[in-house]
This record gives structure tokens, C-alpha cells and sequence, in this order.
């Protein structure tokens, strides 16, 4: 399969991304690893006029600390978050889980922010970003914006991103020390989650239980109470939406999202 | 648009559709037909080939994306002598494939994994090789092979 036709852009800065950004809108999408966008292409779910390949841009490929802050350059790959050493000390969970994505080959290419433009709830880091209490950062032709990740999912593949604005970075509060947990569930080795579940800090992500990653709002708020992980996990899927598939119930997925959620507080609880 | 990729140490330049994709680009315009396609959706591995040491599947990267890098397909593995790179030999002695097909990919993806993990255990290699898919061995002596191929003693 080949994608329809298109024109290939390539951008070498962040400033000639926003330029070419700009004068396609719409038209355009950006093409970091390509590895959510060019599976949708080749099945024309995706046709887009332009594609701007930001893939050269060295500029957003980084992890540092900035204060007590976790930065994270959007174009960074899961194979660098996975083996990064800053990373792996003060945001284990996010290393972990950049760990766990898809295979080797998907790992070399996907990247974290794509990931997170792309906004498909059966998507890993999503979830994580998500209990990570992070901030987005955003840039555009007015300058840059920041998005709690709380207020970036807006709907299945749907983020406020406007199509001249392009996702730089992603921080927050660094973890050094917090328990953390992460547990999926999926039929076969590379497949999408049906559940799972990130936890670190008291704060639980959900991947695959509504049409947007969710947090276990209940569950959290137990933890909270100083109720035991027992009690918290049993509220896991109170307010969730999980899809109804054939091989997978939404009532089988609520289910898994108890279960899961159990191992993770508890994986977390051990890491204290 | 024109694309030049260092493919095995040779740089192969062509003016190419913007959409074609890498696999495309190794088997017709460099003419090295071994990189298979299988699934065509990122699924099963017979297309990997190494991206500036790197696996990666070259059915879901555009040739655009490679302009100005190297390439590294089964047919640059061997020696100029011919000689057998040690994942092929080991492929070979330990009866690691039937049919052939998913090898290619599945020799260039134990390449990768054992130049990041050079003495793996065979739950080590099963992990690394999950986006590889086989469907006439059982995966038991591909795992024996990378085992092999990484100078340990093959434990049944």
C-alpha cells in the first residue's frame, strides 16, 4: 500500500516548520516519526496536500531537569526516553513505558510527541503524560502556549491544537523517588493495550477506557482518604466510557482497569 | 523529489514520487529485492532493515525520510569475500528459518538487538524480536540463533 499523493516539505527548524505550517493550514499534517500518521495514509484514513517532515529537528530532541521540572523535547524517540539516564532517575515511569511501546523497530522511529498529537486513547504514552501531571508546550505563529495535558485530549484523535501550531515540549514536576507502577494488557506482544494502567505519585492514567486517555478520578481520590489499594482499584472504572468490542467487552475492560490498576498501586507501593 | 541514500557503503540517488516508501526504494531503485514486503502495516518484520545502525521497518518510512542517511539491508551484511556475517552463520547452523521468508528482517532485527544487548538470554531475544513475526519455526531455533550468534552456548 502507498499513501495518495503528496508533497514531502522538510523543515530544519522549528521557525521553518511554523513558516511552512503556515502556508499550508489545513492542507498540511507534520510528519515527525511517522509511525501513527503513515499507517493512516496508507489506508487513506489520512490524505493530506503537504507533509512537513520535522524529523531533522536535533532542536527537540532532548531530556534535561530545568529546576524541579522534567523537560522533554517533543521529537525525542521512545528508544531515547527509554534508556535515557535522567530520565530513567527522576520520571522512571515515562522510561518504562517508552520501553513498552510497540516493538524495537516502532521504537526507533515513534516519538513523544507524536504520540501525544496523534491522541488515540489505546495509545501508552498518552496515559502516562496523563498521571504525570504534565503541561504541553505549544508554538505558533503568536508565540508559545502551554496546555495542561488534562485539557489537551479533547476527543479521539482530537487535541486544541490549531493546525499552524506545533508541539515543542512536554514537562513536568520531576518523580525522583515516587512509586510508580504500569501494567497493560493486549492479546499479542505489539498490540495496542486493551487496558492499561500508569500510576505514579497518587495519580492513575488510563489507556483504552474512553474515547480519550482518562484518569481514575475515584480511585485517586481514595488514595487520597488514605483508603488501602484494595478499596481504591475496586472504583478504577467509575466514570469511564471503555468501547464495546467483540474480543474485548466494555464490562471485560472495566474489569481489566480494577485488576490492573491493583498491580499497578501495588508494583508503585513497592517502589516507595 | 530526489533522494540519495547510502545503501550498504553504495549511494543510490533517484528522482523518486514523493510517496514512495523506503522498502520501495531498496528493492526497485537500488535493485536489492532480499528486504521482503509482508504485512505492509508495521506489523510483522519482514522489511526491517538498519537506518544508520538502527532497525526499523521500511515499509512505514518514507525514502524522503532516509535522503541523506545509511541504509543497511541483509545484502550488505556479508564480508567482500562473501564470507557470512555472524547472524547468518548462526541463522544457518542452527536451522533457524523454513520457508525464508520473514529471515531477512529477522537476521537485520537480531543485528540491532545485538549490538544493544550483546549477550542476551533467550527471554531477552524473544522480547527484542517481538515485532518480527515467523510462521513455520516456533521461533525456537531463531532464538537459538541469535544465541549463537552472540558467541554463548546454545541451551535446549
Amino acid at each position: 500500500m502507498i499513501p495518495a499523493e503528496f508533497r514531502y516539505e522538510r523543515a530544519s527548524t522549528v521557525d521553518e516548520a511554523l513558516a511552512l505550517l503556515a502556508t499550508h493550514g489545513d492542507e498540511a499534517k507534520v510528519l515527525a516519526g511517522g509511525h501513527s500518521l503513515l499507517p493512516l495514509m496508507k489506508l487513506r484514513l489520512a490524505a493530506p496536500e503537504y507533509l512537513v517532515d520535522i524529523g531533522p529537528l536535533g532542536e527537540l530532541r532532548y531530556v534535561r531537569l530545568d529546576g524541579g521540572d522534567v523537560v522533554v523535547g517533543a521529537l525525542s524517540r521512545y528508544s531515547d526516553l527509554a534508556r535515557d539516564p535522567v530520565l530513567r532517575e527522576h520520571a522512571p515511569l515515562l522510561a518504562h513505558v517508552s520501553g513498552e511501546v510497540g516493538d524495537r523497530q516502532v521504537r526507533h522511529r515513534g516519538t513523544i510527541g507524536g504520540s501525544l498529537v496523534h491522541a488515540d486513547a489505546a495509545a501508552d504514552l498518552p496515559a502516562a503524560v496523563l498521571a504525570s501531571d504534565a503541561v504541553l508546550v505549544a508554538r505558533g505563529p503568536a508565540g508559545e502556549r502551554r496546555i495542561p495535558a488534562a485539557e489537551f485530549f479533547l476527543g479521539p484523535f482530537t487535541t486544541p491544537l490549531a493546525a499552524d501550531e506545533l508541539l515543542t515540549e512536554v514537562r513536568f514536576p520531576a518523580q525522583t523517588g515516587l512509586g510508580w507502577g504500569f501494567e497493560k494488557f493486549t492479546r499479542r506482544a505489539i498490540d495496542w493495550a486493551m487496558v492499561g494502567v500508569a500510576a505514579v505519585g497518587g495519580r492513575v492514567g488510563l489507556v483504552n477506557m474512553g474515547g480519550v486517555p482518562l484518569r481514575a478520578t475515584a480511585t485517586e481520590e481514595a488514595l487520597a482518604a488514605g483508603r488501602s489499594i484494595e478499596d481504591a482499584a475496586a472504583l478504577a472504572a467509575e466514570g469511564t466510557n471503555p468501547p464495546d468490542e467483540p474480543h474485548a467487552t466494555a464490562e471485560y475492560r472495566r474489569h481489566l482497569a480494577r485488576v490492573l490498576t491493583r498491580r499497578a498501586l501495588t508494583q508503585a507501593a513497592s517502589r516507595t | 523529489m530526489k533522494v540519495s541514500i547510502e545503501v550498504n557503503g553504495r549511494t543510490v540517488t533517484d528522482e523518486v514520487p514523493d510517496r514512495t516508501l523506503l522498502v520501495h526504494f531498496l528493492r526497485e531503485t537500488a535493485g536489492l529485492t532480499a528486504t521482503n514486503i509482508g504485512c505492509d502495516t508495521t506489523s510483522c518484520g519482514a522489511c526491517t532493515v538498519l537506518l544508520d545502525g538502527e532497525s526499523v521497518k521500511s515499509c512505514t518510512v518514507l525514502a524522503a525520510q532516509a535522503d541523506g542517511h545509511a541504509v543497511t539491508t541483509v545484502e550488505g551484511l556479508s564480508g567482500a569475500d562473501g564470507d557470512l556475517h555472524p547472524v547468518q552463520r548462526a541463522f544457518r547452523e542452527q536451522h533457524g528459518l523454513q520457508c525464508g521468508f520473514c529471515t531477512p528482517g529477522m537476521i537485520m532485527a537480531s543485528v540491532s538487538l545485538l549490538a544493544d544487548n550483546p549477550r542476551p538470554t533467550r527471554d531477552d531475544v524473544r522480547a527484542g524480536l517481538e515485532g518480527n513475526l515467523c510462521r513455520c519455526t516456533g521461533y525456537h531455533n531463531i532464538v537459538s540463533a541469535v544465541i549463537d550468534a552472540s558467541g554463548q552456548e546454545v541451551d535446549r
